[in-house]
């Protein structure tokens, strides 16, 4: 059976890929929806992460000492964003180009050249393959398994105090801050959080693929806002654990429309704008849905407002 | 309660749109006052009330609240002394969030947020026993989203909400103003109950005269950043509305034109 056996080939590689991608767009959602802001800081911190594990891995470390490091280094990344956002009151979007930006000459440094290959040294898929698994296998159930992990200790962290502290930042700051919140420290905390996912991704990405490289960030916020719309789309937006599920399964999906859209016969080089068009037509269809109508986009909650602005 | 010292707030100092918003406010409330602030549009009452709440830095003066001098500190970090329901419905509440996770986070003003689970077991049915005492059928509706409520829903629940730690200062700010008439009263209604039955001493913002006159045991007149009415007691209990517009005239210099002030 040819066609099954083609599809197989082309879905087992996408769903693999989606998996060691999803912990990025699991950062992402923290802040863009959690928080509502776009951090641009994951354009770097993808790389970052995957720059300092293959380095430590490079000078003879453990891969699990590699991954850790790409953690904390995506901690310190998000906290720079958030003290040039909260601190010096830089907007946030500008924040993030600014640590982006940064982080590109911070990644040349961490690297020493352009890109870095740990081609045939031991990684965090190496105990799998030595098992007998084939290379996607180990992927799918080492980054399977650590999204797992981690939507199910973020399912928790957003339940505890100080984490429906952030969620109500997210929402409303001025009634935040009414309740006796810091709501600088909030943003901090899950600007910092968020990071240290995407440059964990960054590891698991750099790792599989035996190479860092100092373009591989380039586009990733595209990549994993597509993927969180993509989730919500076909999940919605119930429960919180379902919605962090969701934007796992979305970022699988997102890759296996791409390989399909590749096996179409699509040039790699049009990929981003692909994604780009892709993602603005999401973001929009709200919009145009309701211009079809012939009503003009109602914003939610405007009966509430205020009839008599003092 | 509260002792205000020679504040004194400009917005926009040095610029083409500088506007003197307070000027040289002096002024004691006591434990247990509930004081009713009216004045137009401009007089600088919300502004007041802002100042002590921390929402804007001063230029001059200085604030204590239950004895601290509260002048240098952080809104957040003034929270745990004061209560506050705003004008705008939406932004007393986490429009995104449960009623009982609005309710949980206000039960923490003022306390130290760690890794507890964000709600603990014991508090639910205090939630319940305080919604149902508004008697706006809340209490069945915990685990809604407060963007589903009514305006008033949202301020009765707001003021739950300042309550629920008992603040050493309540501050409402024209919190009844985006509602209906009939709606603000009961909101009113409950605000005074809450008042006198937990004992607070309260600062409230009204453009109506008549509910300025109706509640609490003082009242401030304020006009272009003063206060030039202040009465108590047995003074504030014989005014009548005719009144107030007779010292709003002897006090400013000229009639007051604010319908709204009037009227609403």
């Amino acid at each position: 059976m040819p066609f099954i056996q083609n599809a197989a080939s082309l879905a087992v590689p996408a769903i693999a890929l989606g998996l060691l991608w999803s912990v990025m767009v699991i950062g992402i959602y923290i802040t863009y929806r959690v928080l509502d802001i776009a951090d641009l800081t994951v354009e770097g911190s993808v790389t970052l992460g995957a720059a300092a594990c293959a380095a430590v891995i490079r000078a003879g470390g453990s891969p699990v000492a590699g991954t850790l490091l790409a953690f904390a280094c995506g901690l310190a990344a998000g906290c720079v964003t958030g003290i040039l956002h909260t601190k010096l009151k830089i907007p946030a979007l500008l924040s993030g180009i600014l640590t982006m930006i940064a982080l590109w000459s911070v990644n040349l440094r961490v690297m020493g050249t352009a890109n870095i290959s740990i081609l045939r040294m031991r990684t965090l898929f190496t105990p799998l393959t030595d098992m007998g698994l084939s290379k996607y296998a180990s992927w799918i159930i080492m980054a399977g398994g650590l999204a797992l992990v981690i939507i199910t200790a973020l399912y928790w962290f957003f339940g505890t105090e100080l984490g429906s502290a952030i969620r109500a930042t997210g929402n409303n700051p001025n009634m935040v801050r009414a309740q006796g919140i810091h709501t600088d420290t909030m943003i901090t905390i899950g600007l910092m959080l968020s990071n240290a996912l995407v440059a964990l991704s960054g590891a698991l990405v750099g790792q599989s693929q035996a190479f860092a490289d100092i373009q591989m960030g380039m586009g990733s916020i595209v990549v994993g806002l597509a993927s969180l719309i993509v989730g919500e789309a076909l999940l919605g937006r119930r429960h919180f654990f379902a919605r962090l599920a969701s934007v796992v399964v979305g970022s699988v999906i997102y890759r296996i429309i791409i390989a399909v859209v590749m096996e179409l016969g699509m040039n790699p080089n049009d990929l981003k704008l692909f994604t780009a068009v892709t993602v603005a037509a999401a973001l929009s269809t709200p919009r145009l849905t309701a211009a079809l109508r012939g009503s003009r986009g109602i914003k939610r909650d405007q009966s509430s407002q205020p009839n008599q602005p003092s | 309660m509260l002792t205000i010292a020679g504040l004194t707030k400009t917005f926009n100092r040095g610029t083409p749109n500088e506007k003197s918003a307070l000027t040289d406010i002096t002024l004691s409330v006591g434990r247990g006052d509930f004081v009713t602030m009216i004045g137009g549009n401009g007089a600088g009452k919300s502004t007041l009330l802002n100042c002590v709440a921390g929402v804007y830095p001063i230029d001059a003066g200085e604030i204590r609240v239950d004895g601290a001098s509260v002048t240098r500190w952080s809104e957040h970090r003034r929270a745990a002394l004061l209560g506050r329901v705003f004008q705008d419905p939406m932004m007393g509440t986490a429009s995104d969030m449960t009623i009982e996770e609005n309710l949980a986070l206000a039960n923490r003003r003022g306390k130290r947020r760690g890794l507890r689970w964000g709600i603990a077991p014991g508090e639910r049915a205090r939630y319940r026993g305080m919604l149902a005492s508004l008697g706006l059928g809340l209490e069945s509706r915990v685990t809604s989203k407060t963007g589903l409520l009514s305006g008033g829903q949202r301020q009765a629940l707001t003021l739950v909400m300042a309550i629920l730690q008992t603040p050493k200062l309540l501050l409402l700010d024209e919190h009844t103003a985006a509602l209906d008439p009939k709606t603000a009263g009961k909101v009113l209604a409950l605000t005074d109950e809450f008042i006198q039955t937990d004992g607070l001493t309260a600062m409230m913002v009204t453009h109506n005269m008549r509910h300025a006159l109706a509640y609490g045991n003082r009242l401030l007149m304020m006009h272009e950043g003063r206060i030039i009415v202040d009465a108590r007691g047995e003074d504030k209990r014989r005014l009548k509305v005719e009144d107030l517009l007779g010292l709003f005239e002897r006090a400013s210099g000229h009639a007051l034109e604010n319908d709204r002030m009037l009227l609403s």
